[in-house]
């Protein structure tokens, strides 16, 4: 309504977010989170290890600091600006969402980036100063220490993160307070934090095992006893992985839950619902069952065991990512704000004016017969644009979804479609309610039965530009805001 | 005072209190923002004049070893610069929401690749450290990977200043088509090259002061060419950097838009200007002084030169927020106007009587009838199937199961294998569903 509206109408905007998000949260968790403690351990491994006339155990330690370099360049380049990344991809496609946001969270960021600073310093200094710590003892129990920081400072971010995103979901009472605190106390805090801990190491000490394959020969000790360390730290976490799990789902409201069967994929998949719980249960067991044969035969591991467990842990990871993306919906913020980046307090006026008076961005004032589908455009770009693209071979297209309901091929049927939309939140709960007035639902309905005849496509202001509404100009506000005026004088 | 123009887009602010005063949050933007353009300072410049050294190392191996040490310094400096970014990026988005995002989003194809284009060009400097060695027979190689990595470098600045100029500018938007159009206004490039110069002048400093240190072994590194020697390629360096900068930030005050000026803004711009000159010329006296005097300036010019940054950083705020002034207060109005009538329509509903058509004619069934239209008609026909079955086929389902049908409409199951679910209708009353289930049982 107020910003310009970015769309991307093939891949579909909300695909943009989670593509960067989930590559985020990979590397955050697998690389960092959950991979430095494991790196740090090793390394200190190496030190206790060795025979009485050496620092460590050069071999060893030389294997440890291959695997922080892999972590070290990935998380420095992808993680980093990936982290970047979800902010500038939020901001264009949920811009009211993300504004909201840090209004109430500003602190939280700001001290969150404070922690990241110096993230960012202790793994500079990790990393650049290994090989020049193992000149004393000295030095390298000071590094060994400095693993153990960088380990702690990585985990805080995650908390912090995991407090604005289990706000998300579930405001508790911000709605009421507004407050930063309310953002930590909300009921999905905790459990979402006791879940994702070790989760993290989880995929560290995997991913960690994958790389003691590729940087090892087959069937040397060094390698055998890398991965016997790798199993001993996957058994250790993946049992907290399950009750965390089971934790959070617990906690999950209600309503959310039946948000799950859309969540996972599609509706077509709806019977799948439970997906994510065997995923998990899966996973865990398949690195279950790898960490005790590794543990038995360790010389017989090598990169193809390992793989399939290390893929499905990122793959379990993402899914519950986008389920957790999934289930706020039709919300952005709980009960405040739904994800067509109107505000629930400001429907009943969008209601009685519709919404197109109220846009910043459209020609359109006053529908009538010609512009009729021009109005249903913009209609659409407000309210349906954020999770349907218009083109019919986009992701989740408008076309489609009418179609699949109303039969593939048929020319849909304007009174069914209109009769079903101000209708679907009550049956598609992830769906927010239609927002505008009858002539506007008219209007977005001819503009559908439009696109499907010419199978157009729906321009974002990236390539189209704008058009700025004649009643929310300079001039027209300011001759409101003077009429106002000699009202209140009066 | 300036006018605004009449086709100028007055969107409505987010409606939430800033989370700090004001001036606290234009502090914090300008100091945050000046120690993350340090290091992207000297992450681009260091860039640049890792690849130019690189290049005259093809005929002079010092050269080699000098674009070395400081190619080590970029992969450190870049990290420190992202992080440092976040928070004036935090801060400008909190301070100027609309005008920030609305930029972002019209050139908004262009913003979002910063991202991948970024990271590649990380990923190339790593490419580009790591295998110095393993390219030695190569040369020109490991020196085109820098060049593209440069190649992007040089194209990020511009995105960014792209969008913090067009921000300023709300009675541009409507005419902006993308960011070819928004780069073209006024201003972006002068400001660009200004930064341009910035990166190698603030690069020259840093090469003279990373020399300079005692720790740093020097004679071990290279072979011929001694601290002196190096210290004097840095003051060099920075004396290209400032003049550069000190042309372009001419240019750039003569052809900044009038509508944010004042006496305010150039005579602090003026002042900035005249600290550069002083750094520029100390710089030059470096270069041409006795070997033993090379030291003797380093504090002034390094000095002057964040002295100027900080004038500069902070007239370029000041002349934003006369920029925006205005605009920002018919903004606010119109946000209160507008939350004003929301409240007003929140405690005067237009009362919605679902308008259901009621047919009277049809006697008995006219409310089951309308609320069949309202809510089921979407789906189901009377006797062919849309998304659900036919309402003869219901009827025979539950013909004597009226309690299963209401059931049904509230909490539908999953039956029919290829049919899609039904979603439930829970905001029913009972009376309505009382009436709904009487209507379609009439098709029995
Ligand atoms: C919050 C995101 C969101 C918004 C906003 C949204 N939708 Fe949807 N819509 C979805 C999702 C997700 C699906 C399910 C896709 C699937 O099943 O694969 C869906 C499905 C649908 C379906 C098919 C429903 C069914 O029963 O099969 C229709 C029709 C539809 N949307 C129309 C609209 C219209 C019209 C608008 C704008 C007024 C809109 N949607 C706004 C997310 C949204
Ligand atoms: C979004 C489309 C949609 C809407 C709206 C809808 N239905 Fe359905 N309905 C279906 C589908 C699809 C089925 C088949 C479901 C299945 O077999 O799993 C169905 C099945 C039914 C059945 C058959 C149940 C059975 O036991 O076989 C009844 C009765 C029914 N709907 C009543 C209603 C009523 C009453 C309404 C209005 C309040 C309604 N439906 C609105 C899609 C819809």
């Amino acid at each position: 309504m107020d910003f310009p509206m970015f769309h991307l109408d093939w891949l579909n905007d909300r695909f943009l977010i989670a593509v960067i998000a989930i590559l985020h949260v990979f590397i955050n968790h697998g690389l960092a989170v959950g991979f430095i403690p494991y790196i740090t351990w090793l390394e200190q491994k190496g030190v206790t290890n060795a025979s009485k006339d050496q620092i460590t155990d050069l071999n060893w330690d030389n294997l440890i600091y291959k695997k922080m370099k892999v972590a070290f360049i990935i998380t420095t380049t992808i993680g980093a600006m990936t982290g970047v990344g979800i902010w500038f991809s939020v901001a264009l496609v949920s811009p009211s969402s993300i504004g909201s946001l840090i209004r109430v969270f500003y602190w939280a960021w700001f001290t969150e980036w404070l922690v990241f600073v110096t993230e960012v310093i202790l793994i500079l200094i990790y990393f650049l100063t290994w090989k020049n710590s193992n000149t004393s003892l000295k030095a390298k129990v000071r590094h060994i220490k400095f693993g153990w920081f960088l380990s702690i400072f990585s985990w805080i971010t995650m908390a912090i993160i995991v407090a604005i995103l289990g706000f998300m979901m579930d405001p508790g009472n911000w709605n009421n307070e507004q407050t930063l605190l309310n953002g930590f106390t909300n009921p999905i805090y905790f459990p979402q934090l006791l879940f994702r801990t070790p989760t993290a190491m989880l995929i560290g000490g995997v991913f960690g095992m994958l790389l003691t394959t590729i940087f090892t020969k087959k069937g040397c000790d060094i390698r055998a006893k890398a991965v016997k360390y790798a199993s001993k730290w996957i058994l250790v976490w993946t049992p907290l992985v399950i009750i965390g799990a089971v934790f959070y789902w617990s906690v999950m409201p209600s309503a959310m839950k039946d948000n799950m069967s859309t969540a996972v994929g599609s509706m077509e998949f709806a019977q799948y619902y439970d997906l994510l719980k065997y995923f998990i249960i899966g996973t865990a067991s398949l690195s279950v069952l790898l960490a005790l044969f590794a543990l038995m035969k360790p010389k017989k591991i090598n990169f193809a065991f390992v793989i399939v467990p290390c893929v499905l842990a990122f793959g379990f990871l993402g899914i519950f990512e986008r389920v957790r993306e999934f289930v706020r919906k039709p919300y952005v913020i709980g009960n405040y704000m739904y994800s067509n980046l109107l505000r629930e307090e400001d429907y009943p006026l969008y209601k009685r004016d519709g919404i197109l008076k109220h846009a910043t961005y459209t020609a359109i004032t006053e529908i009538t017969e010609e512009n009729k589908i021009e109005a249903g455009r913009d209609v659409f770009m407000n309210l349906c644009s954020r999770c349907h693209t218009v083109n019919p071979q986009g992701v989740n297209s408008i076309t489609y979804v009418f179609e699949r309901m109303y039969g593939f091929g048929k020319p849909l049927d304007k009174n069914s479609m209109a009769a079903y939309i101000p209708n679907m939140h009550n049956g598609r709960t992830y769906m927010p309610p239609f927002a505008g007035n009858k002539k506007e639902l008219d209007a977005l309905v001819a503009y559908i039965k439009q696109v499907q005849q010419t199978g157009e496509s729906l321009e974002g202001v990236q390539t189209s530009g704008v058009k700025i509404n004649p009643l929310n100009s300079v001039k027209s506000v300011t001759e409101k805001l003077e009429e106002n005026k000699d009202y209140s004088e009066d | 005072m300036k006018l605004l123009q009449v086709n100028t887009p007055v969107p409505k602010d987010i409606p939430l209190d800033l989370p700090l005063p004001e001036w606290l949050l234009v502090i914090l933007l300008v100091v945050s923002f000046l120690l993350h353009i340090i290091f992207i300072n000297l992450m681009v410049g260091g860039s640049i004049i890792t690849l130019w050294a690189q290049i005259k190392g093809l005929k002079n191996k010092e050269y080699d070893i000098f674009a070395h040490e400081i190619a080590k310094t970029i992969t450190v400096n870049k990290s420190i610069a992202v992080v440092l970014g976040v928070a004036p990026l935090l801060s400008i988005n909190t301070l100027y929401t609309i005008y920030f995002y609305s930029a972002n989003a019209l050139t908004g194809f262009v913003w979002i690749m910063i991202i991948p284009l970024v990271t590649i060009a990380f990923l190339l400097t790593y490419l580009h450290k790591y295998t110095w060695k393993n390219l030695e027979k190569n040369k020109h190689i490991h020196i085109a990977i820098m060049g593209l990595a440069v190649a992007i470098f040089l194209f990020i600045p511009l995105i960014f200043l792209t969008n913090v100029n067009l921000m300023m500018f709300p009675e541009k938007w409507g005419t902006v088509k993308g960011f070819v159009s928004a780069l073209v206004l006024p201003n972006v490039l002068p400001r660009y090259f200004e930064f341009l110069g910035a990166c190698i002048a603030v690069t020259g400093v840093f090469i003279t002061w990373y020399n300079n240190r005692k720790t740093y072994p020097i004679d071990k590194i290279y072979s011929s060419f001694t601290r002196y020697h190096i210290k004097k390629i840095g003051y060099s360096i920075a004396t290209v950097g400032l003049a550069l900068q000190i042309f372009f930030g001419i240019i750039v005050l003569f052809t900044l838009p009038s509508k944010g000026l004042g006496y305010g803004v150039i005579s602090i711009m003026a002042i900035a200007g005249l600290f550069l000159a002083y750094a520029l010329w100390y710089c030059y006296q470096s270069i041409i002084c006795p070997k033993e005097d090379i030291d003797l300036h380093f504090k002034k010019i390094a000095v002057s030169i964040l002295i100027f940054m900080v004038f500069y950083g902070g007239s370029r705020q000041m002349y934003r927020h006369t920029a925006l002034e205005k605009h920002q207060e018919l903004v606010t109005a119109h946000t209160a106007e507008f939350q004003k009538l929301s409240k007003e329509a929140r405690e005067n509903p237009v009362e919605e009587t679902t308008d259901l058509e009621i047919d009277e004619s049809l006697g008995e069934i006219a409310k089951g009838s309308a609320v069949f239209n309202q809510y089921c008609a979407a789906c189901h026909r009377t006797t062919e199937k849309l998304v659900g079955p036919p309402i003869t086929e219901m009827a025979s389902i539950y013909a004597t199961d009226e309690a299963g049908l209401k059931n049904w409409i509230k909490t539908p199951g999953k039956k029919r294998a290829d049919y899609p679910q039904m979603p439930g209708f829970s905001q029913l009353t009972d009376d309505e569903l009382k009436e709904l289930a009487k209507y379609i049982l009439t098709f029995k």
